[in-house]
């Protein structure tokens, strides 16, 4: 299988820096899979599960905000937050999901306080999920 | 007489040893903070650094120009995002980049959105108009802070507020050398004004505005943390090249007047044999 080259950063330092055969992220709007010779592309990252195809090897990621790009075959992908999957810490996940659903089921929430839980719930469920996948 | 001065030069040898040794210090703690800023900044270099290179990319290549951010609207309100410290004791470090900035803001009308103690004084006491006072700290803004203000910046520029957005801060270069300087970050445009180089055009997914909607917050905020990063790496090493002097400046002051209370007391001990020998 054709193989491009990958690049993955986040603000935290270089994740990925090599070739890869297969990316799959999630968008905005929905799941995208990239594969060499694809053409320029860039879209928004939502939140969700990256899958990475290396050298035949499959690696899943908790992969959160930030944009894919595809430029002349070139493939960065720019997220806000990205954890291999046997890098995340299940148990941090679990603490903040219970602490969003606290706030969730607190009726005197403001709205700014329940959008900020959604987002940390979502990602905690979402790290969560990964995790469980490897 | 002799008495005097001795004692004299004995007081002002101990006060400049408790600055060294203050000075001793900080150069220690800035030291310290230093390994630790400067990891930072190895870290987040490669994000700052591609993002800025696939931004461009994109605006290279790019051929919808339909987005409010390629707007190329008359400049009349800038805003400027200056990072400084939050503590003096730096060398030129607040100076140079302050300068800079201020220089740049002449003849302009401008907002100023300083991150940093020392650059909101600095601001406030030549009367620009501040956007918000509630970055004082610069050594606690976090990256989750960034993306929050990049959210705001993008609103207020949507929304006409500004119609540039630069943003001032310390290159770190390396220990012994800093630069300041200054970037723009809206609206984009293309670095230089030849011939479009990438002829392919770019398949945005949904559709190229809520790309460059949901895009350039993200750029934004990644852009200015990575300028926070190398600022305060920036800032740890100037504050320990200028402790560094202070300590050898004191050390050599100290040598100094140890060699003149010496003399003097020698003086004086001449003096009294001398007093000794005629009397008897």
């Amino acid at each position: 299988m054709n193989s491009f080259p990958l690049k993955i950063v986040t603000p935290d330092g270089l994740q990925y820096d090599g070739q890869a055969e297969e990316l799959i992220v999630r968008t905005t709007s929905g799941d995208v899979g990239i594969l060499a010779g694809h053409i320029n592309c860039v879209a928004p990252l939502g939140m969700g599960r990256a899958m990475i195809v290396s050298n035949g090897e499959k690696r899943c990621a908790a992969c959160i905000g930030g944009m894919l790009s595809v430029v002349s075959g070139e493939v960065n992908l720019v997220p806000t937050t990205f954890e291999w999957a046997d890098k995340i810490d299940v148990d941090r996940a679990d603490a903040s999901a219970d602490r969003a659903r606290k706030v969730l089921a607190d009726k005197g929430a403001t709205a700014a306080d329940i959008r900020i839980a959604e987002a940390r719930l979502k990602r905690a469920l979402i790290r969560k999920n990964v995790a469980a996948q490897i | 007489m002799a008495g005097v001065s001795t004692k004299e030069i004995a007081n002002r040898i101990r006060s400049m040893e408790s600055t060294k040794q203050i000075t001793k210090a900080m150069e220690m703690v800035a030291a310290s903070k230093l390994r630790r800023a400067q990891a930072q900044v190895l870290n987040s270099r490669p994000y700052f650094e591609i993002l800025y290179s696939t931004i461009n990319d994109i605006v290279e290549s790019n051929r919808d120009f339909s987005s409010p951010y390629f707007a190329n609207r008359e400049t009349k309100r800038t805003l400027f995002i200056v990072i400084a410290g939050d503590r003096g004791l730096a060398g030129g470090y607040n100076s140079n980049v302050l300068k800079l900035c201020y220089g740049e803001m002449q003849g302009k009308d401008v907002s100023v959105l300083p991150i940093g103690k020392k650059a909101v004084d600095f601001f406030k006491a030549r009367k620009l108009p501040l956007l918000t006072e509630s970055y004082y700290e610069a050594e606690d803004v976090s990256v989750g802070d960034c993306f929050t203000v990049a959210k705001m910046l993008c609103k207020a520029y949507r929304a006409g507020e500004f119609d540039e957005i630069r943003i001032g801060y310390t290159n770190f270069v390396s220990v012994l050398s800093q630069t300041p300087a200054t970037m723009k970050l809206l609206p984009l445009e293309r670095a230089d004004n030849s011939e479009q180089k990438g002829t392919s055009d770019i398949c945005y997914e949904p559709d190229s505005i809520s790309v460059f909607e949901s895009i350039i917050p993200e750029y934004l905020g990644g852009i200015i943390y990575g300028a926070l990063c190398e600022s305060r790496a920036a800032e740890q090493a100037a504050r320990r090249t200028a402790m560094d002097s202070a300590t050898q400046n004191a050390e050599e002051m100290i040598a100094d007047l140890s060699l003149k209370f010496n003399r003097a007391r020698q003086a004086a001990i001449t003096q009294e044999i001398t007093e000794i020998v005629a009397g008897a």
